[in-house]
């Protein structure tokens, strides 16, 4: 029963870490994005690294933490729900590292008077993830919470989409080269992708809540 | 020969083992919060401990509804009511060996022309409605009070695992002791008045006959648990209830909690110590009990995906398990008696005689009424009762009080006996002392001795009847009891 007290108590503390990296991982997305836009290299450049770090980081503590629930069996009613939410979480901050390295690879050439447009639509995938990660918290230890968050995730999902969908009406507009509206669209897209993801966490979180109340 | 004839009861052992011990780990094991090997462990140690320190209360019960009183008779009995679980198990019939245990004794009843007691019998039909009621009632508030708890705290999924884990744990053990308490009188009830076993002191505590049935009975429980129960485990846990854990804790909390209530002596004497009603010490079916504890979480979560028709399935059982274990138990103890030459029951003999019709005069029975019946012979007790009820005014309270009396059994004070065979601790001094001053007399009915006992010394009197003197009035008669057994001769 002591083993067990302190596998279950290691996991909390893993469970906290990972969505920590996840939180982060969105966060740095942010910041890349603004360096990029700013053209600032090198700082763009750390976020890069930075983010791979998280994102490896994220991908250790889930395979831990699956290997722990199943080596104590622990919370078995829940472990499928729970290997699931942390599998989709990992999704929100691979896309995120994916997207930041396509800015590195790419290097869209973002017109000045679209820029400010690209940093909003990151930063509201930023807030949307932020109550994701909240109400994943939510989950583990404050059921009764987690729809206080739900509601704000699928709120910033519709708003990337709406700033998406304007940024790209604007891409279209201006006089430039279609490849090079097509690219810019790429880049709008895939930001809001991010929002997608988060948008999957708080789909599956809706039902494991139900599934969890008592 | 003695093993053969208890084999009956270490098989019925053997079934409530591997079936009965899923109604307090099933659901633990099934969704694996808690490995079989401990399940199994913790639940054959506290089986065992229950039956032996808690067993005697409904056993009790049982021993009143009707005193087997031929050792090939409780064989015929206990298989009997092993038999109808077994074939309605395979039928898939709800049965719980309480109730086959009941109709089999009552088979035996009506097989050896001896007589029901109506009062005890009503006492067990009534405990069998009021158990999956009960253990509703309880889950239920025990669940509502939970949730909010839970609710309110905010602990942390894998932390409540943890605790959830712990809880199964205490919870099945304490189910394990009710279960070993309660059901242990199905098992071997039917063979304690006939058990030849002498009394075990071990210095710092002591195993009196009914004690040590009550240990062998449970190692077969015990058995029936390692041995088989994981299967029905791993069918509860799995298909059958599909229930949280929490749930699961609450409904092997309400579990244990009724089967102590209906077998707890200490319980019963704090209650009537308190002036409080007493709940009656019955057998009852841990799975009706573990039934009615999930409905009674259903109907707390708003009464959905509750499946009704087990209620319907629940009664059905009440009646139809001890009719056909009274009818099996009946047939068979003609072939065992007809076919097999064993005696299944001793000949009870009664006759109204000087000596009783002056005992019932003292004790307030109108003799005029008696004198018809000076000096014949009745060779059973039906036969005696319907006499008695046919023929005179007399109330119910004072037949049962003359056919008591007026059953001749001889008893000799052996002094090898009271040497070696007497638990001098358990019976008292003073009331030792009593028995050693008619060592060597012989008494053609137990009220004699009686009397004899309670002239030499007050500590045998019973003391008036009021609810405080209950328990001291049922120890008297159960140590008188004890002295009767010892001392009874064949001759």
């Amino acid at each position: 029963m002591a083993i067990l007290f302190k596998a279950s108590k290691q996991l909390e503390y893993e469970i906290d870490e990972f969505l920590d990296a996840i939180s982060e991982g969105v966060i740095v997305f942010k910041q890349g994005v603004k360096y990029y836009l700013a053209d600032k290299k090198e700082p763009f450049l750390e976020q890069i690294k930075t983010i791979d770090e998280l994102e490896f980081k994220a991908d250790n503590l889930r395979h831990k933490i699956e290997n722990e629930l199943y080596t104590h069996s622990l919370i078995p009613e829940h472990r499928g729900d729970v290997l699931g939410l942390l599998e989709t979480l990992d999704d929100v901050i691979d896309k995120a590292k994916e997207t930041l390295s396509q800015f590195d690879v790419e290097t869209p050439d973002i017109p000045t008077s679209l820029s400010e447009m690209y940093y909003e639509l990151a930063e509201t995938i930023v807030e949307s993830c932020e109550s994701m990660t909240k109400a994943s918290r939510a989950f583990f230890k404050d059921v009764k919470a987690v729809k206080d968050h739900l509601h704000k995730v699928y709120f910033y999902e519709k708003e990337a989409d709406k700033l998406a969908d304007k940024l790209k009406r604007k891409i279209f507009g201006l006089d430039i080269h279609l490849s090079h509206k097509m690219h810019l669209r790429y880049f709008a897209t895939h930001i809001d992708g991010i929002a997608d993801r988060a948008e999957d966490v708080a789909q599956r979180l809706g039902i494991y809540t139900i599934k969890r109340s008592l | 020969m003695l093993m053969v004839f208890l084999s009956s009861g270490l098989f019925l052992g053997w079934s409530l083992g591997a079936n009965d011990a899923a109604n307090v780990f099933g659901t633990a094991v099934g969704s694996k919060m808690i490995r079989f090997k401990t399940a199994a462990i913790i639940a054959s140690v506290f089986i065992v401990l229950g039956a032996v320190i808690g067993g005697s209360g409904a056993a009790h019960t049982l021993g009143k509804l009707g005193a087997v009183n031929a050792i090939a008779g409780s064989f015929m009995v206990a298989f009997a009511a092993g038999f109808t679980v077994f074939w309605m198990t395979k039928l898939q019939l709800p049965v719980s060996t309480s109730q086959a245990i009941v109709g089999a004794i009552i088979g035996w009843n009506l097989f050896s022309n001896s007589l029901t007691d109506y009062n005890s019998l009503t006492k067990i039909l009534l405990t069998w409605v009021l158990c999956p009621v009960l253990s509703a009632a309880i889950a239920a508030s025990i669940f509502s009070i939970f949730r909010a708890y839970i609710n309110r705290i905010q602990i942390h999924m894998l932390r409540m695992d943890t605790h959830t884990r712990t809880g199964l744990l205490l919870v099945g053990a304490f189910g394990a002791y009710s279960l070993g308490a309660n059901n242990i009188a199905n098992v071997m009830g039917v063979f304690v008045p006939v058990a030849p076993f002498d009394g075990i002191n071990f210095g710092w505590f002591s195993l009196s006959s009914a004690q040590i049935l009550f240990f062998i009975g449970s190692l077969a429980i015990a058995v029936g648990v390692i041995t088989y129960s994981k299967k029905v485990m791993d069918t509860v846990g799995s298909s059958l209830m599909r229930i949280s854990p929490i749930a699961a804790f609450v409904v092997v909390l309400a579990e244990a909690i009724v089967l102590f209530l209906f077998s707890s002596e200490g319980l019963e004497h704090w209650l009537i110590s308190n002036g409080l009603p007493s709940i009656p010490l019955v057998p009852v079916s841990s799975s009706q009990a573990v039934v009615g504890a999930v409905i009674g979480i259903g109907l707390v979560k708003g009464g959905r995906g509750i499946n009704y028709s087990v209620l319907g399935e629940i009664a059905t059982g009440w009646v139809t398990t001890p009719i056909i274990a009274g009818i099996i138990s009946f047939v068979a103890l003609f072939f065992l008696q007809n076919v097999f030459n064993q005696q299944v029951h001793l000949n009870m003999v009664y006759k109204i005689n000087d000596p009783v019709i002056r005992y019932l005069d003292d004790h307030a029975v109108p003799i005029q009424d008696l004198e018809k019946f000076r000096n014949k012979k009745f060779d059973n007790p039906v036969a005696f009762q319907s006499a008695l009820i046919n023929n005179t005014s007399l109330d119910d309270d004072q037949v049962e009080l003359i056919i008591n009396t007026a059953n001749i059994q001889h008893f000799k004070i052996d002094k090898y006996i009271l040497d070696s065979k007497i638990d001098k601790d358990w019976l008292g001094k003073k009331r030792f002392a009593a028995l050693v001053q008619i060592a060597g007399k012989e008494y053609k009915y137990k009220f004699q001795m009686v009397q004899d006992l309670e002239k030499i010394s007050t500590e045998w009197r019973l003391k008036e009847k009021t609810i405080a003197n209950k328990l001291y009035n049922k120890n008297i008669k159960q140590k008188l009891d004890y002295v009767a057994n010892k001392f009874k001769t064949d001759q």
